[in-house]
């Protein structure tokens, strides 16, 4: 088959579905199955044939709004409606929207999330949300819309035509040209000019040279790139053949996560479908480049996200980073010139080609073109993925695409660039996001994950927290990294414990200094932004910890205590008393009221979480002393 | 290793180019049959590449994934990411700390169970998770805890460990 016709059959594929009678799009991505979307899957498809229906039925991506998840698009053209995306469709609503809106003719708006329609750059949005005004989606243009294991959908809505158009009409530097053009930077974090990466890559005289994928997405938080290859795998493969051809390489790799099961299966079929069409392969497009692709699952280390250490594992090493320069472009994979370039930044460099150098310009700042995608999770109202320009504000990311923090929470802090990012308080809210602003802030853009905290969350206890991942996943090559970190740990884990003392926030400071100094690699000169964010911005936070041994989140376990108010307790009710995992509960004789013993209470928090919300009887305190106050003050 | 396991491990031998990138691959192939990395399983690697087993065996313990000793009947691994973390995945990995009996890491003396932590699944949405053999669990808490345990104790009664994967 030659390009046309296998274009003109995409095309016709693709638009029997778009004007069937009817047609159901159910997202199952990894994040709609953990929300139960294969269970609502089976049901369409059996009540279908129970009724003899023949309705297409497309499995699809993440559209990024996993609150809403198990997600359903119905488009039945006929009803008068324009597609109707539906929210949390389980058994109950699956067999309502057979029942009603499938067999019958309504709607059933009561359960939509609203309607869909083709916005700017042909992205499905779903105007009734007020985040796609704020949304720009070029990456996610094909995210929950289209069927990632069928290629015909993507070349349908307009895919690998820009390769063709690359093969066919432009020599490698013109491409790296235009990317210049475009002033894409890298979206694996540190937002390194593309163009420059290529060209210096290009340069080099040895042969063969790599490209490399870099889909590891190790932060925890972060789930942009295992959406992006799960819901549209082929927007990724065109970048990285575009890229192969502009930098001279025949030969790429994507390294991607074995925590990413469907990923790999998704990437392997998209390869292969490629394969077929002879997009991938000896002579592409009849251009004399040729091109292929391997996928290599890392074994479950956070440093392999590294460029260097990336190519010591694909090597079959110890994925440790080495000392640069020399560096990748130079000395890579095998000692060859190799360009590691992040997922997005290659599925942009199939969007730049569609768009043109110019137009991609325009969005975003200046300094920083084009969109961001973030991840937005923790204490937010519609967790969720979001493409928005650079420039535009953490506040309007988090309080307007995200809908802000859950009722009766307080937002406090978020948390960005992964756990070597910062966490940055209310007052950086106006903060545009783009490379530049996050760096003054402290923090670091890193690859868009972004965990919304809450009242609830306490501060030291964070930053012991990423401190602890990053010594867990510190590859122990440099004394600094393996050593400071673990320094770092151990006070922190001093002043949760409530044995912190005057003086350990001016060690940490001076041992951030020398992390900053001394290490190696950017996991450890990263290292201190936890703690000198959390400083920065939450200072009194330490000191309440170290000088009144109080945790005002009411988290820190050595620092808090629970107690049942007497006044609040029900008497008949038993649900902590049966549910206490310690038998720490005992029920008073005379009044039968409930108490902790503290010495046996384990601080597990389920009596909080079991105490019906009509007494809400159980409360946290801080210091733990208070316990005694409170109880003298029946007495 | 047990005959079987021994023909496990040359089947995956077998099947693969001598070429010393694919040290990772093999390795992770050989634990998907076994479960595990026997150690005798490291020392054939090492003979098909022609390195010490040193090498392998510094390769294999520098990466998370790979295990030394056979997983329980239920694996049970808590998400320990940032969006678990801030929902509170530490209590929950603690009540499976209390209820088996077990350290992360360890696997219970019936070999029923074992415990493992891991730095986020992608699922956080979702989050605090839990994926036992493949299956995730969503929103837990401590007190969900001991429903999770309980159900499992109850397919293993059943026999059904279909689940497994
Ligand atoms: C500890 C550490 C972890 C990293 N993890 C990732 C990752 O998961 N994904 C990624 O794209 N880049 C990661 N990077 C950045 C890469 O080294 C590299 O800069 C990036 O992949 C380059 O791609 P870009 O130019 O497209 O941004 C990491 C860097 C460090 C120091
Ligand atoms: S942090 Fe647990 S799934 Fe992401």
């Amino acid at each position: 088959m030659n390009w046309e016709e296998i274009k003109s059959r995409a095309e016709a594929k693709w638009s029997a579905l778009e004007e069937a009678p009817l047609h159901i799009r159910i997202g199952t991505p990894t994040c709609g199955r953990a929300a139960g979307a294969l269970e609502t899957l089976r049901i369409f498809r059996e009540r279908l044939q129970r009724e003899g229906l023949d309705v297409p039925l497309t499995e699809v991506g993440c559209m990024g709004l996993c609150f809403a998840e198990p997600l359903v698009i119905i488009s039945k053209p006929e009803s008068g409606f324009p597609p109707i995306c539906y929210k949390n469709v389980r058994f109950d609503e699956a067999q309502k929207l057979i029942n009603d809106f499938i067999l019958g003719d309504d709607p059933c708006l009561e359960i939509a999330l609203g309607t869909v329609e083709l916005g700017q750059d042909d992205a499905p949005v779903i105007p009734e949300l007020e985040r796609f005004e704020i949304e720009r989606r070029l990456v996610l243009k094909n995210c929950g819309w289209i069927d990632p294991e069928d290629i015909d959908h993507y070349i349908a809505r307009g895919g690998y035509s820009a390769l063709r158009d690359v093969l066919l009409g432009k020599d490698p530097e013109q491409v790296i040209a235009e990317i210049g053009q475009a002033g894409l930077r890298g979206r694996g974090g540190a937002g390194f000019l593309t163009s420059r990466k290529w060209a210096s890559c290009r340069r080099q005289k040895s042969e063969p040279k790599y490209l490399i994928c870099n889909a590891d997405e190790g932060d925890p938080g972060a789930f942009m790139d295992r959406v992006v290859l799960e819901s549209d795998p082929h927007s990724v493969i065109e970048g990285m053949i575009i890229a192969g051809y502009a930098i001279g390489a025949a030969k790429g790799f994507i390294y991607t996560r074995m925590e990413y099961p469907l990923v790999i299966e998704r990437l392997q079929k998209a390869l292969e479908q490629a394969r077929a069409y002879g997009l991938l392969g000896e002579d592409i497009f009849g251009s004399g480049f040729s091109f292929d692709i391997e996928v290599i699952r890392g074994a479950g280390a956070f440093i392999c996200g590294e460029s260097t250490a990336m190519t010591y594992s694909i090597e079959g090493k110890r994925g440790m980073p080495r000392v640069r320069p020399p560096r990748s472009v130079e000395r890579g994979l095998w000692g060859q010139p190799t360009v590691v370039n992040n997922v997005k930044t290659l599925a942009l460099v199939t969007r730049i080609m569609e768009m043109g150098p110019d137009e991609f310009r325009e969005i975003g700042t200046r300094s920083s073109p084009g969109t961001a995608v973030f991840a937005l999770a923790g204490k937010v109202k519609q967790i969720g993925l979001c493409e928005v320009p650079m420039g535009t504000t953490l506040r309007q990311v988090i309080f307007e695409v995200g809908g802000g923090v859950p009722e009766g929470k307080e937002f406090k802090a978020v948390q960005i660039g992964g756990p070597a990012g910062g966490c940055v308080g209310e007052e950086a809210l106006d903060l545009p996001v783009d490379f530049d602003s996050f760096r003054a802030a402290g923090a670091i853009m890193g690859s868009g994950g972004m965990i919304v905290l809450d009242n609830s969350n306490c501060m030291v206890e964070t930053a012991r927290f990423f401190l602890d991942f990053l010594s867990r996943e510190d590859c122990g090559k440099c004394s600094f990294g393996r050593l400071g970190i673990k320094q770092l740990l151990m006070i922190l884990e001093d002043i949760t414990a409530g044995r912190g003392k005057e003086g350990d926030i001016e060690l940490l400071e001076g041992l951030c200094e020398d992390l900053l100094q001394g290490c190696l690699c950017n996991l450890g000169r990263t290292a201190p932004n936890p703690v000198l964010t959390t400083l920065r911005y939450f200072r009194s936070e330490y000191e309440a910890h170290i000088r009144e041994r109080r945790c005002p989140a009411l988290v820190c376990r050595d620092l808090i205590a629970y107690f049942i108010l007497p006044e609040k307790c029900e008497k008949g009710c038993d649900h902590c008393v049966l549910t206490c995992p310690t038998e720490a509960i005992v029920t008073d004789e005379r009044t039968r009221k409930k108490r902790i013993l503290q010495d046996k209470c384990v601080k597990c928090g389920t009596c909080l979480e079991v105490c019906p919300p009509e007494y809400s009887a159980v409360i946290k305190v801080s210091p733990p002393e208070k316990v005694k106050e409170l109880e003298s003050r029946e007495a | 290793m047990s005959k079987e396991e021994v023909e496990a491990v040359e089947e995956v031998l077998e099947s693969c180019p001598r070429e010393r990138r694919h040290l990772i691959r093999i390795l992770q192939a050989i634990q998907e049959k076994l479960g595990y990395l026997p150690e005798d399983a490291l020392r054939e690697v090492a003979l098909f590449f022609g390195i010490s087993p040193a090498e392998v065996y510094g390769v294999a313990t520098f990466y998370n994934q790979f295990r030394f000793v056979p997983l329980g009947k239920f694996h049970i691994v808590v998400c320990m990411g940032t969006a678990c973390h801030s929902m509170g995945g530490a209590l929950v990995l603690d009540a499976f700390q209390r209820e088996l009996g077990i350290k992360v890491g360890e696997v219970t003396p019936d070999r029923k169970y074992s415990l493992e932590r891991v730095g986020c699944i992608g699922c956080c949405t979702q989050a605090p998770v839990v994926v036992v053999n493949g299956r995730i669990f969503p929103k837990m808490t401590p007190y969900k805890v001991e429903e999770v345990l309980a159900k499992l104790k109850a397919e293993d009664e059943l026999g059904g460990d279909k689940e497994q994967g």
